[in-house]
């Protein structure tokens, strides 16, 4: 029982600070106590199990949820979800919800003046294939203002929930497109220190999975916690 | 180790558009064993207001102590219909509830059995990352040698141990308390 490897931490620097200033709704939010280390047990390294639902293919086409189709610029988001020594996790849940094209979302709290598109819910899921591979259709999602300071837009994103082979590699964060200008100014993406870091939430744009006269596609590949060695690799 | 673990992001204010599909807040079903407990409570900001805008995700073993996970490798009952898994948006007060059965006992790393806790992941607008936090029991003997509870420092454990309701056993309460006074321990997962 006790030689059942746990999961990596990160690197300093490679996630989010709780407290980051800039970010105001995080400084009545952050704890103030630094956190207790925790060595992985049982609880930690299992996790959640999603059994392979019905294929819904409405629930990763975006754009076939409602009788005609979303307002926007039709673009495939898919990746793999892969682990720190890039091995396929497979079979695992990702979420994902978004502003629609306007840059409003289907949400009561969303007071932003731009359209509601009835086509167009914003959400979808997806089991991971035996590669780690995930794929949505959607719509590009357009920024949004919000009032974190003056002036303060959102880049366009769609938000990511995965959760990974265990209770330990259990991810949410946020997909951003290439050239968006606004990243600079966002305290959200600028929240982790490490400038490569943050780079990896922006996808790429692939020749690829893009769809000739359809859609562009974007790649965004997913890295969780990958596992410490066994006492035996020791 | 050749790639780096994704950075996290928040959640935001709007993830019920993407995660409500898989709210839970009843995580056992009839058939399935074990002692009923509905746990109820608030989570709270630094000025003491509930936080109207945050999801927790629960995980936890079976009665016996059994994982329905495929790493488990106990000898214990699996029950096909307990998942172990929960998550329960808070309301408009920051009021969260949910219902499920008490845990068994699972092993910890130091050959001791641990004490029953759900491990909780806590998201909200505001929490850049996950935070990790445990409910524990009241009145449970283990509680006093169990393996996380004796990393945290001992006035702050009653944090992680839900309390007893007058007049029922079946109710607990916990609260999740961001920052501050009574601040909720939070552990490096
Ligand atoms: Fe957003």
């Amino acid at each position: 029982m006790s030689n059942l490897p746990g999961y990596r931490r990160a690197l300093t620097g490679t996630q989010p600070e709780y407290l980051h200033p800039a970010y105001v709704s995080s400084r009545k939010r952050a704890p103030a106590q630094p956190l207790v280390y925790l060595p992985h047990t049982l609880s930690e390294i299992t996790g959640p199990v999603f059994a392979p639902e019905t294929v819904n293919v409405k629930a990763c086409d975006l754009t076939r949820q409602h009788s005609g189709e979303p307002l926007g610029e039709r673009i495939i988001v898919s990746g793999r979800v892969l682990d720190e020594d890039g091995k396929p996790v497979r079979k695992t849940l990702v979420e994902v919800w978004q502003a629609n094209a306007a840059g409003r979302y289907r949400h009561k709290v969303d007071q932003h003046q731009a359209p509601l598109d009835a086509n167009f819910s914003g959400h979808g899921y997806a089991l991971t294939d035996s590669e780690g591979r995930y794929r949505f259709i959607t719509v590009r999602p357009g920024a949004y203002p919000w009032g974190n300071h003056h002036n303060a837009w959102r880049p366009a994103h769609v938000h990511f929930s995965v959760f990974g082979p265990a209770f330990a590699t259990r991810l949410v964060t946020q997909m951003y497109f290439p050239g968006d200008p606004l990243l600079p100014f966002d305290p959200i993406y600028n929240c982790t220190a490490d400038e490569s870091a943050r780079q990896q939430l922006i996808s790429a744009f692939d020749w690829e999975s893009t769809i000739p006269g359809h859609a562009l596609g974007y790649k965004f590949d997913i890295i969780l916690n990958g596992r410490e060695a066994t006492p035996m690799e020791k | 180790m050749t790639l780096r673990a994704t950075t996290s992001q928040t959640v935001g204010p709007f993830f019920s558009i993407g995660l409500e599909r898989l709210n839970r807040a009843g995580l056992a079903g009839p058939g399935i064993a074990g002692e009923r407990v509905t746990i109820e409570g608030r989570v709270l900001d630094a000025d003491g207001v509930g936080v109207p805008d945050a999801i927790i995700e629960l995980w936890q073993a079976n009665s016996y102590g059994k994982y329905a996970h495929p790493e488990d490798p106990q000898d214990k009952p699996m029950e096909a219909a307990f998942q172990g898994y929960g998550r329960i948006p808070t309301d408009e007060d920051g009021k969260f509830r949910f219902a499920t059965v008490k845990p068994g006992a699972v092993p910890g790393p130091d050959g001791k059995l641990q004490a029953p806790h759900i491990a909780v992941s806590v998201f909200m607008r505001g929490l850049l990352r996950r935070l990790v936090t445990r409910i524990y029991f009241p009145d449970e003997p283990g509680n006093a040698g169990d393996f996380a509870l004796s990393l945290v420092a001992p006035e702050r454990r009653q944090t992680l141990i839900a309390r007893k309701t007058p007049g029922t056993d079946e109710l607990l309460k916990w609260d999740v308390i961001m920052q501050g006074p009574g601040e909720t321990v939070f552990f490096d997962c």
